[in-house]
């Protein structure tokens, strides 16, 4: 892996706090009716992890580390398919609540 | 793939991630934020895929065939009900997945890491595998697999505090060696022995607020992975789910008047027969009704609203709840349902569960909205809601609860409280309302009793 530099750093930790910002923001913003769905879909976003893991894959490497990413890939995979199709399926439960015109 | 390429694709993947939660703010767009989301997942993975070689396919397709086999039937098949135990689980998966990479890049990298990066790299491991263990012991409890009360020991403080302190130690230490590569297993040891000490302290009622924690720990450490490995999609997603979390646990914290402090080592309701006035101490006896006595009450009555707890869910009454509405709704009545912040077991689980039960949404009332209202109301059926309505948070200076904001189902002219027994809630401490003059205690299970009820009233309109 390459060392990062401080340019790096300093691009990197903007990021987060900007992100972060935007976050509280996004969330405040929720409807109380959909925490339970949002947290699903953070879930699964945040399973982006699953790039690392391919990341490290494509790195050499020794047996050991291999395995730890392809734990961390099935791991990740999981997350991905069960949470976007779990937050859908709670989704569809409200939109047949929509209030009929 | 270029590597520029890639860069601005992963720009538009975390727009989408921002644009996904974006969406998700009201019901209307919610499922086109949902469809964002992997929208911009499937162009994360296919950027990666384009940009780096994954030398270890068998691994590459393993993993994901794993991941699909265990991820397809937990996302179409989980009830509603799990839906609390299915989050709990996706933060141990994701938390696990973030420190085993973690881990990875240690193994690879060593002894040649520079300071920053194995600090970065061990904080971020401290904190998935502590989550890691927080997240399974969180499942275990509301899987009911142990026991939801709080597992409290003497010292308990000093002893989890000792835990996390050591774990620190041998990160710091390991940042200082790089090269011993032992002291890796036994910080992510120390570590993964300081989340299950975290969360076997904290009782049921305060799951909602530690699945938002959990949640926020999780977007943390995959934010921190971002910082290791330079990758800023990873630190953008990271830093929205923490940033979810953080603000769900504070709506939580904010619902039931607690600090996070307070919640993590309080340990309330871990001594319910200490905590809780014994029946009949102070010559107190409450009424006892049956069904048709309710239904006589509920003939006569405009305004009706169902408060709603966990209780409700555990019986699966939420249909027949639903039932007994319209049948109300039928013959005139207004009915609304109350809905306490921290009523289910994560934050908005009872909105689910009503949705569920086809509740239009129209009729689900915030705490705040509602309060108000019950003073005009005529019945407030309570169906497996203890806490959360327990007048003895504004009364009782010495109660666990005083302070937490409740639902007022006391002022209303009549309270019917549907509960198996007499026994006290998650918190351990009993609810002054079974006393009130103007409560009707009904005990049965709550699917049985509502069913009953929905016949009797049936019976009366023919």
């Amino acid at each position: 892996m390459t060392p990062l530099t401080s340019a790096d750093l300093e691009v990197d930790l903007l990021i987060f706090l900007l992100s972060t910002l935007l976050g509280q923001e996004l969330i405040r913003h929720v409807s109380r009716l959909l925490h339970t769905p949002l947290m699903a879909l953070t879930n699964a976003i945040s399973s982006v992890s699953f790039v690392a893991a391919l990341i490290v894959l494509s790195e050499p490497g020794s047996e050991l580390v291999s395995l730890l990413a392809g734990v961390a890939v099935a791991l990740a995979a999981t997350n991905i398919v069960s949470g976007f199709l779990i937050t859908d399926r709670i989704l569809r439960l409200f939109e047949r609540r929509k209030p009929k015109k | 793939m270029s590597d520029l390429l890639v860069e601005y694709l992963y720009i538009v993947s975390a727009v989408l991630f921002v644009l996904s939660l974006k969406f998700m703010s009201e019901v209307r767009t919610s499922r086109l934020g949902n469809f964002c989301g992997v929208a911009g997942m499937g162009l994360a993975v296919v950027a990666t895929l384009g940009a780096f070689q994954v030398g270890r396919v068998d691994l590459l397709v393993g993993g994901v065939i794993i991941g699909a086999a265990l991820g397809a039937p937990i996302g179409l098949k989980v009830a509603m009900t799990a839906v609390p135990q299915r989050t709990a689980m996706s933060h141990a998966f994701g938390s696990l997945a973030v420190a085993l990479v973690g881990a990875a890049e240690y193994y690879q990298g060593a002894p040649a890491i520079d300071t920053f990066t194995l600090s970065v790299l061990s904080a971020e491991m401290i904190l998935g595998f502590l989550t890691f263990t927080g997240s399974c012991l969180a499942f275990a409890k509301l899987q009911g697999l142990i026991t939801g009360r709080p597992i409290l020991f003497r010292g308990r403080t000093v002893v989890s505090l000792t835990t996390l302190g050591a774990a620190v130690a041998s990160g710091v230490l390991l940042v200082a060696y790089p090269g011993q590569e032992y002291l890796l297993p036994v910080m992510a040891a120390l570590a993964l022995l300081f989340g299950f000490q975290l969360v076997v302290a904290i009782g049921g009622a305060d799951m909602p607020t530690v699945i938002a924690i959990l949640n926020s720990f999780a977007g943390l450490s995959a934010a921190a992975l971002g910082f290791v490995l330079n990758n800023k999609l990873l630190i953008v997603a990271g830093s929205l789910d923490g940033s979810s979390g953080l603000i769900l646990a504070l709506i939580m914290s904010k619902a039931m008047n607690r600090s996070f402090v307070n919640i993590l080592f309080a340990g309330v309701g871990a001594h319910p027969v200490a905590a809780a006035v014994q029946p009949g101490e102070q010559g107190r006896t409450a009424q006892t009704y049956t069904v048709e006595d309710v239904a006589t009450i509920l003939a006569n009555a405009q305004r009706v609203v169902f408060a709603p707890g966990y209780g409700l869910a555990v019986a699966q009454a939420q249909h027949v709840v639903k039932e007994l509405a319209d049948v109300l709704q039928a013959r005139g009545v207004d009915v609304k349902y109350a809905i306490h912040p921290v009523a289910g077991r994560m934050p908005g689980h009872m909105n689910v569960l009503l949705a569920e039960a086809q509740v239009p949404y129209e009729q689900l009332w915030e705490m705040d909205r509602i309060n108000p209202l019950f003073p005009e109301t005529d019945v407030v059926m309570v169906v497996g809601a203890n806490d959360v309505t327990n007048p003895a948070a504004r009364t009782r200076a010495d109660s666990p609860l005083y302070g937490m904001p409740i639902l007022d189902v006391d002022k209303a002219k009549t309270v019917v409280f549907i509960k198996r027994s007499m026994g006290a809630g998650f918190s351990g401490v009993e609810n002054d309302l079974f006393y009130n003059p103007n409560t009707m205690m009904v005990l049965g299970d709550a699917k049985k009793v509502v069913g009953e009820l929905v016949s009797a009233m049936r019976k009366q309109s023919t």
